[in-house]
């Protein structure tokens, strides 16, 4: 047999890297199915709310030219979110329990913190590949405003995270699948929709309005939107982009715990 | 198993392996360590090859090496015709020959297996025991649980039997069934109450005999001759047979026949 191993051991960043490589092999052999449903979904609501309801609505109030605009650019973040969601739940246990494939990436030097960091940071990437195809798709409806546009794809990552970080290490905990389809039901798609993707959030009563700044994804639909019709200035999308990264933080330093108790025990 | 791969912390005490603590320096003793599970955990959405190389991947192998030694290890696992086919419609021994490739491809010095051939149908197992013996044969050290004694028998140098969490012996086969039981066993079968018929025969012959529903067993240096000597005082069973002693013998000599549930 030949020698192959390596002297040292590679290390967390090493992992982390290694393990969303895996996982791109896994989307890359799920084929163009997986790929397809991920844009034809926003496209859907483009068409369907933002043409054919818009049709019908008077955009003069709305940060944006138009309301087009407005719910072409704010379903970015809302679907990578919802992604994001999906990602940590059904393919967690999968992994965990169904099939152990963590408990064989474990095996190896990979640390359990890597594998956690790696599993968030796959979901971030895999809705980040989702959200740059569906903002090119947005481009003949002249949506986009500015190059600032870019962006909007690390900016939609960030948003898958803060799902995924917070549910990844919630899901780990879960011996069967029964609590998932009720958290998308009461959980995520409230947030899909009233998080200022449809319609802007000044509407809602003024006694819950507050409540919209505590809501991530909410921060998540004002960055994506401005990057992309460029109305956003640098002061607000820091705020935007910090109160982002702190729930990703939190959600990550807890699955690294639970992961832990979970698949090392 | 799961403390040896470092996976799990030691639940008391200290554990070394290949000279590293478990606790401190997991990172480096998985680097060199292969784990063959008791349930293949298989990477379905990957193909046979996609599984080796993923692997090989996480020991920090770089992709041109990974393929090549993905190569190598469908070549010696037999499945280079597979290696394109998503691994769902393998069969049993065919995943259980691509886990054990798989827990090959950083040239580990110690093989972790946890029953390695539980499930198996005789062909895939002597399949694999014979991979098992090559890789011995080369210099890896394979540490296997299992609980098929012809299996202990074939694969080990040195083995220790366990009991409810405890060492009860240890030694090679030959050791372990030259201080636990006889040479030779002789199995008799009668019909009915007639057991009880040859009772005092048996007890006549000094020998170590155990009683089960269905047969007597005799432990002896010779069974054809304790055998002879029976049917001189009149004992007929049914049906006899002298066989060698197994480990198996040993097992059941040591933990006993009662189910340990």
């Amino acid at each position: 047999m030949t020698a192959v191993a390596d002297a040292r051991p590679p290390g967390d960043l090493a992992g982390v890297i290694q393990f969303c490589g895996v996982q791109f092999a896994r989307f890359r052999a799920a084929g163009f199915s997986a790929l397809l449903a991920g844009v034809a979904n926003p496209l859907f609501f483009l068409l369907a709310i933002g043409m054919g309801l818009g049709s019908q609505i008077d955009g003069a109030d709305l940060p944006t030219d138009d309301y087009l605009s407005f719910v072409g650019a704010g379903v970015v973040a809302a679907f990578a979110f919802t992604q994001g969601a999906g990602l940590s739940m059904w393919p967690t246990m999968a992994a965990v329990k169904w099939e152990g494939t963590y408990d064989a990436a474990l095996t190896t030097p990979l640390s359990v913190r890597a594998l956690a960091t790696g599993h968030i940071a796959w979901t971030g990437i895999r809705a980040g590949i989702m959200a740059a195809l569906y903002v090119v798709a947005l481009i003949p409806f002249g949506v986009i405003a500015s190059p600032l546009a870019v962006l909007a794809v690390p900016a939609a990552a960030l948003s898958a995270m803060t799902a995924s970080a917070p549910l990844s290490a919630y899901s780990v905990t879960r011996e069967n699948d029964a609590s998932f389809s009720v958290i998308m039901r009461v959980g995520v798609t409230p947030l899909f929709l009233f998080s200022g993707a449809f319609f802007p959030v000044d509407q809602l009563p003024d006694s819950i309005e507050w409540l919209t700044w505590l809501v991530p994804l909410w921060h998540g639909v004002e960055l994506c939107r401005g990057l992309i019709t460029d109305t956003i200035g640098l002061g607000d999308a820091l705020v935007h982009v910090a109160a982002q990264v702190v729930v990703v933080a939190a959600g990550t330093a807890a699955a690294v715990r639970t992961f832990g108790a979970r698949l090392t025990s | 198993m799961r403390m040896v791969s470092t996976v799990s912390p030691p639940t008391s005490g200290d554990l070394e392996v290949l000279g590293m603590s478990s606790v401190r320096e997991g990172r480096e003793i998985r680097a060199r360590l292969g784990v063959v599970p008791q349930d293949d955990n298989l990477d379905t959405e990957l193909t046979v090859r996609q599984n080796l190389v993923m692997h090989a991947r996480f020991f920090g192998v770089s992709r041109a090496d990974a393929a090549r030694k993905a190569d190598e290890l469908l070549d010696f696992a037999q499945l280079t015709e597979r290696a394109d086919a998503r691994v769902d419609p393998l069969s049993g021994g065919m995943k259980r020959r691509l886990t054990i490739a798989r827990s090959l491809v950083n040239d580990p010095e110690l093989v972790l297996l946890d029953e390695p051939t539980t499930g198996l149908d005789p062909q895939a197992r002597h399949l694999l025991w014979e991979r098992l013996y090559r890789l011995k044969e080369a210099g890896v050290t394979l540490l296997l649980t299992t609980h098929y004694m012809d299996e202990a028998e074939q694969l080990s140098d040195r083995l220790v039997v366990m009991d409810g969490g405890k060492i009860v012996a240890e030694g090679s086969p030959a050791e372990l069934i030259a201080r636990h039981t006889s040479p030779e066993v002789l199995e008799l079968r009668f019909a009915g109450d007639r057991p009880d018929f040859a009772a005092p025969a048996l007890a006549a012959l000094d020998l170590h005999t155990e009683s089960l529903p269905d047969r007597v067993l005799i432990y002896a240096d010779k069974g054809d001759e304790v055998l002879r000597v029976l049917r001189d005082r009149g004992v007929e069973p049914t049906g006899s047979f002298v066989r060698r002693s197994t480990l198996e013998d040993v097992f059941l000599a040591l933990t006993g026949r009662r189910l340990a549930e």
